[in-house]
């Protein structure tokens, strides 16, 4: 989508210098946790799966989105809220998570992410021997 | 707020600069000819509207809801939007910590004011990875007449 000429623009782009060709749109995330592991859920419309990038680098999580175009070629932008067709957040994962069983789910816009905690992490029980 | 949301959240500026522009975006219209019909950035659903020779298309950014409740109405100029969108968090029980709810949800509702050459009968709606693209054709324009003079 094309960047909208408003009168009230002439704010934004003081502050977006660096990282110009990449700059995108922070997606909005729930994240709770429960004893096995985090639930994450990030909105994301627009991005159908196979323009969704989910890594992990060392204890980083980084989601990344892109929107499948999806306006006629004509199109003539007259309002805009979504600016920009890139949706990208990261976070650092703890060690007791077990990043490689990620599970992940996209419908609607909607991403579910579950990241079980290690096994060994999970909390036990320790019983106390008694004599 | 979509739109303030860009840039590195957790940089030293970072935080000082998006309140800044979130007072700039809510207060900072002051003076400027708005809609009646404006919502304050960050509503749920975002919207994106757009012209082409044939047709108005409006799209709205709502994941997460069920396409067939949703109800468009289009009414003497003003096409109108609302819905539910369900609280889609697994259940909570005391165990849970929740470190972030940032999603929006709920009811919701927008108006937009649609131009006159819009033909009423020719409306029609898509929902898809959470976009629903709303598009409306326009009337035909009128053949220009030529008027002979006797």
């Amino acid at each position: 989508m094309n960047e909208v000429q408003q009168v009230t623009d002439t704010k934004q782009d003081v502050t977006s210098n660096a990282g110009q060709d990449t700059r995108a749109l922070l997606p909005r995330v729930d994240v709770l946790e429960d004893d096995a592991g985090i639930t994450l859920l990030a909105d994301l419309p627009g991005v159908p799966k196979d323009h969704l990038e989910l890594k992990v680098e060392g204890d980083a999580l980084v989601i990344e989105g892109v929107m499948a175009p999806f306006t006629p070629e004509t199109l003539e932008p007259v309002y805009a809220e979504v600016r920009l067709p890139r949706y990208r957040r990261s976070f650092t994962l703890s060690r007791e998570l077990d990043a490689s069983r990620i599970e992940a789910n996209l419908k609607d816009g909607v991403l579910t992410l579950r990241i079980p905690k290690q096994a060994h992490a999970q909390p036990r029980r320790i019983s106390v021997q008694v004599g | 707020m979509y739109e303030s949301m860009r840039g590195f959240p957790s940089s030293l500026f970072g935080e000082l600069d998006r309140l800044q522009r979130e007072f700039d975006d809510m207060f900072g219209f002051s003076g400027r000819p708005a809609s009646i019909r404006s919502v304050a950035p960050g509503t749920y659903p975002a919207i994106n509207i757009g012209n082409t020779s044939t047709s108005v298309e409006i799209y709205a950014f709502a994941p997460g809801v069920d396409a067939s409740k949703v109800e468009i109405t289009l009414d003497r100029g003003v096409l109108t939007l609302s819905g539910e969108r369900p609280n889609d968090l697994p259940d909570t029980n005391d165990k849970v910590s929740v470190y972030s709810r940032e999603r929006l949800g709920g009811s919701f509702r927008r108006a937009v004011n649609i131009p006159d050459d819009v033909d009423p009968e020719h409306v029609n709606a898509t929902y898809r990875d959470g976009v629903l693209r709303i598009s409306l054709a326009r009337h035909e324009p009128a053949q220009p007449k030529r008027i002979t003079v006797q």
